[in-house]
């Protein structure tokens, strides 16, 4: 069971790596989320129908699964609106203070065996941890 | 051309984010909580997209320009520096808060899911903010 598990995963990661490599060999650019999204949000905006449209393919990827599958994917939200606001504004500052997240630093930054992006993926892997331990263990309940 | 490139890079992306259980933040609390039932099967979504992306870098560092642009445009930088992990940290905690990344935050945009619109208005505000002067 966990098994299949484990292999769904694997073949979902798989085609975030197709995905990112296409867009490398493509369009010769990184495909790092938070820098996308920015772009489109700041002044230092680059590409940004390109950027434009990379959003709008995420926005109707859930609706494509959905009609592939049958079924839209789940999500389980537990945190309170309080605590989605304050995380929202710590990933999205976050983010583009740190210049990525989990697609430009992780699955981009790590296949470019980048040094600065392997530092920032052990930063917030580390912080990530800490703070569902403290949430879950320390404070008991939380999200 | 590179507009459609774009547009079917993030549906894959998406896709892929949704298959691989990365848009379910109780999936991504469960592979952060070391300390309680602990899912590793984010370990195989970050194995799958890193080792296919791999390729893909090795691939594009024997073509002298992209197919449908003129130039590749990659990230320059190498300091390790306070804003690279002052960032990351900041970045961490709020994924250990809510179990959402930018990705994740704007497929859920796309499922009319109440919850993760919250999440994902946040976020777009919180890169505002950072992008200000």
């Amino acid at each position: 069971m966990n098994w299949a598990h484990d292999i769904q995963a694997a073949c979902g990661g798989m085609l975030i790596g197709l995905s990112a490599a296409l867009f490398l060999l493509l369009d010769g650019r990184v495909a790092g989320i938070s820098g996308i999204l920015g772009g489109l949000l700041g002044p230092r905006n680059r590409a940004t129908a390109g950027n434009a449209a990379f959003i709008a393919g995420l926005l109707l990827a859930g609706p494509l699964y959905r009609a592939c599958t049958g079924r839209w994917p789940a999500v389980h939200i537990a945190a309170s609106w309080p605590v989605l606001v304050l995380a929202g504004l710590l990933v999205g500052f976050g983010t583009r203070l740190g210049s990525g997240c989990t697609s430009g630093h992780g699955v981009c930054g790590l296949a470019r065996l980048s040094r600065r992006s392997a530092a920032a993926v052990a930063t917030f892997m580390i912080t990530a941890f800490i703070t569902v331990f403290v949430t879950r263990h320390l404070m008991g309940g939380g999200s | 051309m590179n507009i459609i490139v774009a547009l079917g890079c993030g549906l894959l992306f998406g896709f892929g984010l949704a298959l691989s259980g990365m848009v379910d933040p109780a999936r991504v609390l469960g592979f952060l909580d070391l300390a309680g039932a602990w899912d590793p099967s984010l370990i195989f979504v970050l194995g799958g997209a890193v080792s296919v992306s791999f390729l893909g870098y090795r691939l594009s560092r024997r073509m002298s320009r992209p197919v449908c642009t003129e130039h590749f445009d990659l990230p320059t930088r190498t300091a390790i520096d306070r804003r690279l992990i002052g960032g990351a940290a900041l970045f961490g905690i709020g994924w250990g808060l809510a179990g959402l990344c930018p990705g994740p935050a704007i497929v859920s945009l796309g499922l009319a899911q109440g919850d993760g619109a919250v999440f994902a208005v946040a976020m777009m505000a919180g890169m505002l903010v950072e992008s200000l002067p």
